[in-house]
Protein backbone atom coordinates (compact mmCIF):
# COMPACT_ATOMS: atom_id res chain seq x y z
CA UNK A 1 0.00 0.00 0.00
CA UNK A 2 0.98 3.57 -0.59
CA UNK A 3 0.79 4.60 3.04
CA UNK A 4 3.54 4.32 5.63
CA UNK A 5 7.10 5.62 5.77
CA UNK A 6 8.69 2.22 5.26
CA UNK A 7 7.10 1.87 1.79
CA UNK A 8 9.38 0.55 -0.88
CA UNK A 9 8.78 -0.88 -4.33
CA UNK A 10 10.40 -4.25 -3.79
CA UNK A 11 8.33 -4.92 -0.71
CA UNK A 12 5.20 -3.81 -2.48
CA UNK A 13 5.67 -6.17 -5.40
CA UNK A 14 6.95 -8.93 -3.16
CA UNK A 15 3.86 -8.56 -1.04
CA UNK A 16 1.51 -8.85 -3.97
CA UNK A 17 3.37 -11.83 -5.36
CA UNK A 18 3.28 -13.87 -2.17
CA UNK A 19 0.97 -16.81 -2.06
CA UNK A 20 -1.10 -17.87 0.90
CA UNK A 21 0.87 -21.01 1.60
CA UNK A 22 -0.38 -23.89 3.65
CA UNK A 23 2.30 -26.48 4.35
CA UNK A 24 0.77 -29.93 4.41
CA UNK A 25 3.90 -31.98 4.83
CA UNK A 26 7.66 -32.09 4.54
CA UNK A 27 9.33 -30.42 1.59
CA UNK A 28 8.58 -27.74 -0.93
CA UNK A 29 6.13 -29.87 -2.89
CA UNK A 30 3.74 -30.48 -0.03
CA UNK A 31 2.49 -26.96 0.27
CA UNK A 32 -0.81 -25.72 -1.04
CA UNK A 33 -1.49 -22.26 -2.47
CA UNK A 34 -4.77 -21.76 -0.67
CA UNK A 35 -5.45 -18.48 -2.50
CA UNK A 36 -5.11 -20.06 -5.94
CA UNK A 37 -7.21 -23.09 -5.10
CA UNK A 38 -9.96 -21.25 -3.23
CA UNK A 39 -10.23 -18.41 -5.75
CA UNK A 40 -10.25 -20.69 -8.75
CA UNK A 41 -12.72 -23.15 -7.28
CA UNK A 42 -15.03 -20.32 -6.22
CA UNK A 43 -14.80 -18.77 -9.68
CA UNK A 44 -15.43 -22.09 -11.37
CA UNK A 45 -18.42 -22.71 -9.17
CA UNK A 46 -19.67 -19.20 -9.79
CA UNK A 47 -19.25 -19.33 -13.58
CA UNK A 48 -20.46 -22.86 -14.21
CA UNK A 49 -23.08 -22.49 -11.48
CA UNK A 50 -24.47 -19.44 -13.26
CA UNK A 51 -24.51 -21.29 -16.55
CA UNK A 52 -26.17 -24.24 -14.87
CA UNK A 53 -28.73 -22.02 -13.16
CA UNK A 54 -29.68 -20.43 -16.47
CA UNK A 55 -29.64 -23.71 -18.32
CA UNK A 56 -31.77 -25.46 -15.71
CA UNK A 57 -34.62 -23.07 -16.35
CA UNK A 58 -33.95 -23.06 -20.09
CA UNK A 59 -37.00 -23.05 -22.25
CA UNK A 60 -37.17 -24.28 -25.80
CA UNK A 61 -39.50 -21.39 -26.52
CA UNK A 62 -38.48 -17.77 -26.76
CA UNK A 63 -35.43 -17.36 -24.49
CA UNK A 64 -35.09 -14.43 -22.13
CA UNK A 65 -31.96 -12.28 -22.20
CA UNK A 66 -30.12 -14.40 -19.66
CA UNK A 67 -30.75 -17.58 -21.55
CA UNK A 68 -30.00 -15.93 -24.86
CA UNK A 69 -26.62 -14.87 -23.54
CA UNK A 70 -25.77 -18.34 -22.30
CA UNK A 71 -27.00 -19.85 -25.55
CA UNK A 72 -24.86 -17.41 -27.47
CA UNK A 73 -21.85 -18.49 -25.43
CA UNK A 74 -22.62 -22.17 -25.84
CA UNK A 75 -23.34 -21.89 -29.54
CA UNK A 76 -20.17 -19.88 -30.08
CA UNK A 77 -18.11 -22.59 -28.39
CA UNK A 78 -20.02 -25.37 -30.09
CA UNK A 79 -19.38 -23.71 -33.43
CA UNK A 80 -15.66 -23.50 -32.74
CA UNK A 81 -15.53 -27.13 -31.65
CA UNK A 82 -17.58 -28.24 -34.65
CA UNK A 83 -14.98 -26.79 -36.98
CA UNK A 84 -12.07 -28.56 -35.29
CA UNK A 85 -13.41 -31.89 -34.14
CA UNK A 86 -14.85 -34.38 -36.62
CA UNK A 87 -13.96 -37.59 -34.89
CA UNK A 88 -17.21 -38.46 -33.19
CA UNK A 89 -19.93 -36.95 -31.09
CA UNK A 90 -18.56 -33.66 -29.84
CA UNK A 91 -21.44 -33.26 -27.39
CA UNK A 92 -20.24 -36.26 -25.41
CA UNK A 93 -17.06 -34.72 -24.08
CA UNK A 94 -15.06 -32.22 -26.05
CA UNK A 95 -17.60 -29.42 -26.43
CA UNK A 96 -18.59 -29.30 -22.74
CA UNK A 97 -14.89 -29.44 -21.86
CA UNK A 98 -14.24 -26.46 -24.10
CA UNK A 99 -17.07 -24.61 -22.36
CA UNK A 100 -15.59 -25.42 -18.96
CA UNK A 101 -12.16 -24.22 -20.01
CA UNK A 102 -13.44 -21.03 -21.57
CA UNK A 103 -15.69 -20.01 -18.69
CA UNK A 104 -13.21 -20.93 -16.01
CA UNK A 105 -10.13 -19.40 -17.61
CA UNK A 106 -12.00 -16.22 -18.53
CA UNK A 107 -13.12 -15.73 -14.94
CA UNK A 108 -9.69 -16.53 -13.54
CA UNK A 109 -8.06 -14.09 -15.96
CA UNK A 110 -10.73 -11.51 -15.19
CA UNK A 111 -9.53 -11.34 -11.58
CA UNK A 112 -6.70 -9.24 -12.99
CA UNK A 113 -9.15 -6.36 -13.34
CA UNK A 114 -9.83 -6.14 -9.65
CA UNK A 115 -7.75 -3.36 -8.12
CA UNK A 116 -5.07 -5.33 -6.27
CA UNK A 117 -4.68 -2.97 -3.36
CA UNK A 118 -8.38 -2.77 -2.66
CA UNK A 119 -8.59 -6.57 -2.72
CA UNK A 120 -5.57 -7.09 -0.51
CA UNK A 121 -6.71 -4.30 1.78
CA UNK A 122 -10.12 -5.88 2.19
CA UNK A 123 -8.66 -9.33 2.70
CA UNK A 124 -6.14 -7.84 5.18
CA UNK A 125 -9.06 -6.67 7.28
CA UNK A 126 -10.19 -10.27 7.74
CA UNK A 127 -6.63 -11.41 8.53
CA UNK A 128 -5.58 -12.67 5.10
CA UNK A 129 -2.44 -10.66 4.46
CA UNK A 130 -1.08 -12.73 1.66
CA UNK A 131 -3.56 -13.52 -1.02
CA UNK A 132 -3.03 -13.54 -4.79
CA UNK A 133 -6.40 -13.09 -6.42
CA UNK A 134 -5.43 -14.14 -9.98
CA UNK A 135 -5.22 -17.94 -10.19
CA UNK A 136 -3.91 -17.99 -13.77
CA UNK A 137 -0.90 -15.95 -12.65
CA UNK A 138 0.11 -19.05 -10.70
CA UNK A 139 1.98 -21.63 -12.78
CA UNK A 140 0.40 -24.38 -10.75
CA UNK A 141 -3.03 -23.42 -12.05
CA UNK A 142 -2.03 -23.13 -15.70
CA UNK A 143 0.05 -26.28 -15.62
CA UNK A 144 -2.78 -28.13 -13.92
CA UNK A 145 -4.92 -27.26 -16.93
CA UNK A 146 -2.33 -28.06 -19.56
CA UNK A 147 -1.23 -31.32 -17.89
CA UNK A 148 -4.88 -32.36 -17.63
CA UNK A 149 -5.23 -31.66 -21.34
CA UNK A 150 -2.08 -33.70 -21.98
CA UNK A 151 -3.51 -36.60 -20.01
CA UNK A 152 -6.80 -36.28 -21.85
CA UNK A 153 -5.08 -36.27 -25.22
CA UNK A 154 -3.10 -39.37 -24.27
CA UNK A 155 -6.29 -41.01 -23.03
CA UNK A 156 -8.15 -40.23 -26.24
CA UNK A 157 -5.19 -41.28 -28.36
CA UNK A 158 -5.23 -44.68 -26.65
CA UNK A 159 -9.02 -44.88 -26.70
CA UNK A 160 -9.23 -44.24 -30.43
CA UNK A 161 -6.20 -46.19 -31.62
CA UNK A 162 -5.71 -48.74 -28.88
CA UNK A 163 -2.65 -48.92 -26.66
CA UNK A 164 -0.71 -50.78 -29.38
CA UNK A 165 -1.71 -48.26 -31.99
CA UNK A 166 -0.61 -45.39 -29.82
CA UNK A 167 2.76 -46.92 -29.03
CA UNK A 168 3.17 -47.78 -32.71
CA UNK A 169 2.59 -44.16 -33.57
CA UNK A 170 5.03 -42.99 -30.90
CA UNK A 171 7.79 -44.98 -32.58
CA UNK A 172 6.78 -45.01 -36.24
CA UNK A 173 5.61 -41.50 -36.98
CA UNK A 174 6.37 -38.97 -38.26
CA UNK A 175 9.61 -40.17 -39.93
CA UNK A 176 8.88 -43.78 -40.84
CA UNK A 177 8.64 -47.39 -39.75
CA UNK A 178 12.31 -48.32 -40.04
CA UNK A 179 13.70 -49.57 -36.68
CA UNK A 180 16.66 -47.21 -37.00
CA UNK A 181 14.24 -44.34 -36.97
CA UNK A 182 12.45 -45.43 -33.82
CA UNK A 183 14.52 -43.35 -31.39
CA UNK A 184 14.18 -40.28 -33.57
CA UNK A 185 10.42 -40.74 -33.82
CA UNK A 186 10.07 -41.33 -30.12
CA UNK A 187 12.20 -38.31 -29.27
CA UNK A 188 10.22 -36.17 -31.68
CA UNK A 189 6.92 -37.24 -30.16
CA UNK A 190 8.16 -36.65 -26.63
CA UNK A 191 9.38 -33.18 -27.55
CA UNK A 192 6.02 -32.52 -29.16
CA UNK A 193 4.09 -33.57 -26.08
CA UNK A 194 6.32 -31.60 -23.73
CA UNK A 195 6.41 -28.47 -25.86
CA UNK A 196 2.66 -28.53 -26.40
CA UNK A 197 2.06 -28.72 -22.69
CA UNK A 198 4.68 -26.11 -21.84
CA UNK A 199 3.56 -23.60 -24.43
CA UNK A 200 -0.09 -24.22 -23.63
CA UNK A 201 0.29 -23.32 -19.98
CA UNK A 202 3.12 -20.79 -20.18
CA UNK A 203 1.36 -18.70 -22.81
CA UNK A 204 -1.56 -18.18 -20.49
CA UNK A 205 0.59 -17.76 -17.40
CA UNK A 206 2.95 -15.32 -19.09
CA UNK A 207 0.22 -13.07 -20.42
CA UNK A 208 -1.70 -12.86 -17.19
CA UNK A 209 1.37 -12.60 -14.99
CA UNK A 210 2.75 -9.81 -17.18
CA UNK A 211 -0.57 -8.03 -16.99
CA UNK A 212 -0.52 -8.30 -13.24
CA UNK A 213 3.03 -6.95 -12.99
CA UNK A 214 2.17 -4.04 -15.23
CA UNK A 215 -0.68 -3.12 -12.94
CA UNK A 216 1.69 -3.30 -9.94
CA UNK A 217 4.09 -0.92 -11.67
CA UNK A 218 1.31 1.51 -12.54
CA UNK A 219 0.03 1.47 -8.95
CA UNK A 220 3.58 2.00 -7.77
CA UNK A 221 3.77 5.08 -9.92
CA UNK A 222 0.43 6.17 -8.56
CA UNK A 223 1.97 6.14 -5.08
CA UNK A 224 4.70 8.65 -5.98
CA UNK A 225 2.63 11.82 -5.97
CA UNK A 226 -0.22 13.69 -7.58
CA UNK A 227 1.18 13.53 -11.12
CA UNK A 228 1.97 9.85 -10.69
CA UNK A 229 -1.53 9.22 -9.35
CA UNK A 230 -3.07 10.95 -12.34
CA UNK A 231 -0.98 9.10 -14.91
CA UNK A 232 -1.21 5.89 -12.96
CA UNK A 233 -4.97 6.21 -13.10
CA UNK A 234 -4.99 7.09 -16.78
CA UNK A 235 -2.61 4.35 -17.87
CA UNK A 236 -4.19 1.89 -15.48
CA UNK A 237 -7.54 2.59 -17.12
CA UNK A 238 -5.97 2.14 -20.55
CA UNK A 239 -4.28 -1.08 -19.54
CA UNK A 240 -7.48 -2.41 -17.95
CA UNK A 241 -9.39 -1.71 -21.16
CA UNK A 242 -6.68 -3.36 -23.24
CA UNK A 243 -6.76 -6.20 -20.77
CA UNK A 244 -10.34 -7.03 -21.83
CA UNK A 245 -8.77 -8.22 -25.05
CA UNK A 246 -6.03 -10.18 -23.31
CA UNK A 247 -8.37 -11.83 -20.82
CA UNK A 248 -10.80 -13.00 -23.46
CA UNK A 249 -8.20 -13.74 -26.11
CA UNK A 250 -6.07 -15.86 -23.79
CA UNK A 251 -9.12 -17.77 -22.58
CA UNK A 252 -10.15 -18.28 -26.20
CA UNK A 253 -6.68 -19.42 -27.25
CA UNK A 254 -6.46 -21.76 -24.31
CA UNK A 255 -9.83 -23.27 -25.16
CA UNK A 256 -9.00 -23.62 -28.85
CA UNK A 257 -5.67 -25.31 -28.11
CA UNK A 258 -7.41 -27.67 -25.70
CA UNK A 259 -9.83 -28.65 -28.44
CA UNK A 260 -7.08 -28.91 -31.05
CA UNK A 261 -4.88 -31.13 -28.87
CA UNK A 262 -7.74 -33.45 -27.97
CA UNK A 263 -8.90 -33.55 -31.60
CA UNK A 264 -5.35 -34.30 -32.79
CA UNK A 265 -5.20 -37.21 -30.38
CA UNK A 266 -8.07 -38.82 -32.30
CA UNK A 267 -6.24 -38.65 -35.61
CA UNK A 268 -4.58 -41.69 -37.07
CA UNK A 269 -1.25 -41.39 -38.80
CA UNK B 1 7.74 -20.28 -9.64
CA UNK B 2 7.47 -23.57 -7.88
CA UNK B 3 5.33 -26.61 -8.42
CA UNK B 4 3.54 -28.00 -5.45
CA UNK B 5 0.37 -29.64 -4.28
CA UNK B 6 -1.65 -26.79 -5.80
CA UNK B 7 -1.08 -28.42 -9.17
CA UNK B 8 -2.80 -31.62 -8.05
CA UNK B 9 -5.61 -29.72 -6.38
CA UNK B 10 -6.20 -27.66 -9.50
CA UNK B 11 -6.23 -30.75 -11.67
CA UNK B 12 -8.83 -32.34 -9.44
CA UNK B 13 -10.92 -29.16 -9.53
CA UNK B 14 -10.60 -29.08 -13.32
CA UNK B 15 -11.70 -32.70 -13.58
CA UNK B 16 -14.67 -32.02 -11.33
CA UNK B 17 -15.71 -28.99 -13.36
CA UNK B 18 -15.39 -30.89 -16.63
CA UNK B 19 -17.48 -33.71 -15.21
CA UNK B 20 -20.12 -31.26 -14.04
CA UNK B 21 -20.33 -29.58 -17.43
CA UNK B 22 -20.31 -32.83 -19.36
CA UNK B 23 -22.93 -34.54 -17.23
CA UNK B 24 -25.17 -31.70 -16.10
CA UNK B 25 -24.84 -28.41 -17.93
CA UNK B 26 -24.33 -29.44 -21.53
CA UNK B 27 -27.09 -32.05 -21.89
CA UNK B 28 -29.60 -29.61 -20.39
CA UNK B 29 -28.71 -26.87 -22.81
CA UNK B 30 -28.50 -29.20 -25.74
CA UNK B 31 -31.98 -30.53 -25.00
CA UNK B 32 -33.45 -27.03 -24.89
CA UNK B 33 -31.67 -25.97 -28.07
CA UNK B 34 -32.60 -29.13 -29.93
CA UNK B 35 -36.22 -28.85 -28.81
CA UNK B 36 -36.28 -25.28 -30.09
CA UNK B 37 -34.71 -26.28 -33.37
CA UNK B 38 -37.37 -28.95 -33.76
CA UNK B 39 -40.10 -26.43 -32.95
CA UNK B 40 -38.66 -24.04 -35.50
CA UNK B 41 -38.42 -26.77 -38.10
CA UNK B 42 -42.01 -27.81 -37.39
CA UNK B 43 -43.13 -24.21 -37.58
CA UNK B 44 -41.38 -23.79 -40.91
CA UNK B 45 -42.95 -26.98 -42.19
CA UNK B 46 -46.38 -25.79 -41.03
CA UNK B 47 -45.80 -22.44 -42.71
CA UNK B 48 -44.82 -24.25 -45.88
CA UNK B 49 -47.97 -26.35 -45.61
CA UNK B 50 -50.06 -23.22 -45.06
CA UNK B 51 -48.41 -21.60 -48.02
CA UNK B 52 -49.21 -24.60 -50.17
CA UNK B 53 -52.84 -24.76 -49.06
CA UNK B 54 -53.17 -21.04 -49.61
CA UNK B 55 -51.82 -21.58 -53.10
CA UNK B 56 -54.29 -24.34 -53.83
CA UNK B 57 -57.16 -22.34 -52.34
CA UNK B 58 -56.21 -19.42 -54.57
CA UNK B 59 -56.13 -21.77 -57.51
CA UNK B 60 -59.56 -23.12 -56.64
CA UNK B 61 -60.94 -19.65 -56.15
CA UNK B 62 -59.64 -18.65 -59.54
CA UNK B 63 -61.25 -21.67 -61.08
CA UNK B 64 -64.56 -20.88 -59.40
CA UNK B 65 -64.38 -17.28 -60.58
CA UNK B 66 -63.59 -18.43 -64.11
CA UNK B 67 -66.51 -20.80 -64.03
CA UNK B 68 -68.85 -18.13 -62.71
CA UNK B 69 -67.65 -15.71 -65.34
CA UNK B 70 -68.25 -18.27 -68.07
CA UNK B 71 -71.67 -19.03 -66.72
CA UNK B 72 -72.63 -15.39 -66.48
CA UNK B 73 -71.50 -14.85 -70.05
CA UNK B 74 -73.60 -17.77 -71.10
CA UNK B 75 -76.62 -16.44 -69.23
CA UNK B 76 -76.10 -13.02 -70.72
CA UNK B 77 -75.90 -14.52 -74.20
CA UNK B 78 -79.05 -16.48 -73.63
CA UNK B 79 -80.85 -13.44 -72.31
CA UNK B 80 -79.79 -11.40 -75.30
CA UNK B 81 -80.92 -14.09 -77.64
CA UNK B 82 -84.19 -14.36 -75.82
CA UNK B 83 -84.68 -10.60 -75.94
CA UNK B 84 -83.98 -10.52 -79.66
CA UNK B 85 -86.36 -13.36 -80.13
CA UNK B 86 -89.04 -11.57 -78.12
CA UNK B 87 -88.55 -8.40 -80.11
CA UNK B 88 -88.79 -10.44 -83.28
CA UNK B 89 -91.92 -12.14 -82.06
CA UNK B 90 -93.48 -8.86 -81.01
CA UNK B 91 -92.64 -7.34 -84.35
CA UNK B 92 -94.10 -10.30 -86.09
CA UNK B 93 -97.26 -10.18 -83.97
CA UNK B 94 -97.60 -6.48 -84.54
CA UNK B 95 -97.22 -6.94 -88.26
CA UNK B 96 -99.81 -9.65 -88.28
CA UNK B 97 -102.12 -7.53 -86.21
CA UNK B 98 -101.66 -4.57 -88.45
CA UNK B 99 -102.29 -6.69 -91.52
CA UNK B 100 -105.37 -8.15 -89.93
CA UNK B 101 -106.60 -4.70 -89.05
CA UNK B 102 -105.76 -3.44 -92.48
CA UNK B 103 -107.69 -6.31 -93.99
CA UNK B 104 -110.63 -5.70 -91.70
CA UNK B 105 -110.61 -2.02 -92.56
CA UNK B 106 -110.43 -2.80 -96.23
CA UNK B 107 -113.35 -5.22 -95.90
CA UNK B 108 -115.35 -2.64 -94.05
CA UNK B 109 -114.53 -0.03 -96.67
CA UNK B 110 -115.56 -2.39 -99.38
CA UNK B 111 -118.69 -3.23 -97.54
CA UNK B 112 -119.37 0.44 -97.04
CA UNK B 113 -118.66 1.11 -100.70
CA UNK B 114 -120.89 -1.77 -101.73
CA UNK B 115 -123.64 -0.45 -99.54
CA UNK B 116 -123.20 3.02 -100.92
CA UNK B 117 -123.23 1.66 -104.43
CA UNK B 118 -126.35 -0.27 -103.59
CA UNK B 119 -128.01 2.78 -102.24
CA UNK B 120 -126.82 4.76 -105.20
CA UNK B 121 -128.13 2.09 -107.50
CA UNK B 122 -131.45 2.09 -105.71
CA UNK B 123 -131.64 5.80 -105.87
CA UNK B 124 -130.59 5.90 -109.53
CA UNK B 125 -133.10 3.16 -110.25
CA UNK B 126 -135.73 5.08 -108.41
CA UNK B 127 -134.63 8.22 -110.18
CA UNK B 128 -134.69 6.40 -113.49
CA UNK B 129 -138.05 4.95 -112.72
CA UNK B 130 -139.25 8.32 -111.63
CA UNK B 131 -137.78 9.79 -114.79
CA UNK B 132 -139.28 7.09 -116.91
CA UNK B 133 -142.52 7.46 -115.08
CA UNK B 134 -142.49 11.07 -115.77
CA UNK B 135 -141.76 10.39 -119.46
CA UNK B 136 -144.02 7.56 -119.93
CA UNK B 137 -146.63 8.59 -117.48
CA UNK B 138 -149.30 6.18 -117.65
CA UNK B 139 -147.88 3.97 -120.36
CA UNK B 140 -145.68 2.21 -118.11
CA UNK B 141 -147.03 -0.21 -115.72
CA UNK B 142 -144.52 -0.50 -112.97
CA UNK B 143 -145.77 -3.87 -112.10
CA UNK B 144 -145.74 -5.18 -115.68
CA UNK B 145 -142.22 -4.00 -116.23
CA UNK B 146 -140.79 -4.96 -112.89
CA UNK B 147 -138.58 -7.55 -114.49
CA UNK B 148 -137.19 -5.07 -116.97
CA UNK B 149 -136.58 -2.50 -114.23
CA UNK B 150 -134.84 -5.04 -112.17
CA UNK B 151 -132.46 -5.94 -114.99
CA UNK B 152 -131.73 -2.23 -115.58
CA UNK B 153 -131.01 -1.87 -111.83
CA UNK B 154 -128.56 -4.70 -112.15
CA UNK B 155 -126.68 -3.13 -114.90
CA UNK B 156 -126.24 0.08 -113.01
Amino acid sequence: MASGKDFNATDYIQHHLSFFRAPLGEGEFWTLHVDTVVTSVLLGMLGLGLVWWVVRGATSGVPNRRQAFVELLIEFIDGQVKGLFQHGDRHKFIAPTALTVFVWVTLMNAMDWLPVDVVSGALGLVGLHEWRPVPTADVNATFALSISVLLLSIYFAIASKGLGGWIHELFCSPFGKHPLLWPANFLFNMVEYVSKTLSHSLRLFGNIYAGEILFFLLWLWAATGLVGTFFGFLLGLGWAIFHILIVLLQAYIFMMLTVVYIAMAHEHH
Amino acid sequence: MSFNLTLIAQMLAFAAFILFTVKVVWPHMLRAIEARQKTIADGLAAAEQGHKSLESAKHRAEEAIDQARGRSAEILGQAEKRAAQMVEEAKHAAQQESEREKAAAKAEIEQEAARAREQLRDQVAALAVAGAEKILRREVDAKAHADLLESIKRQL
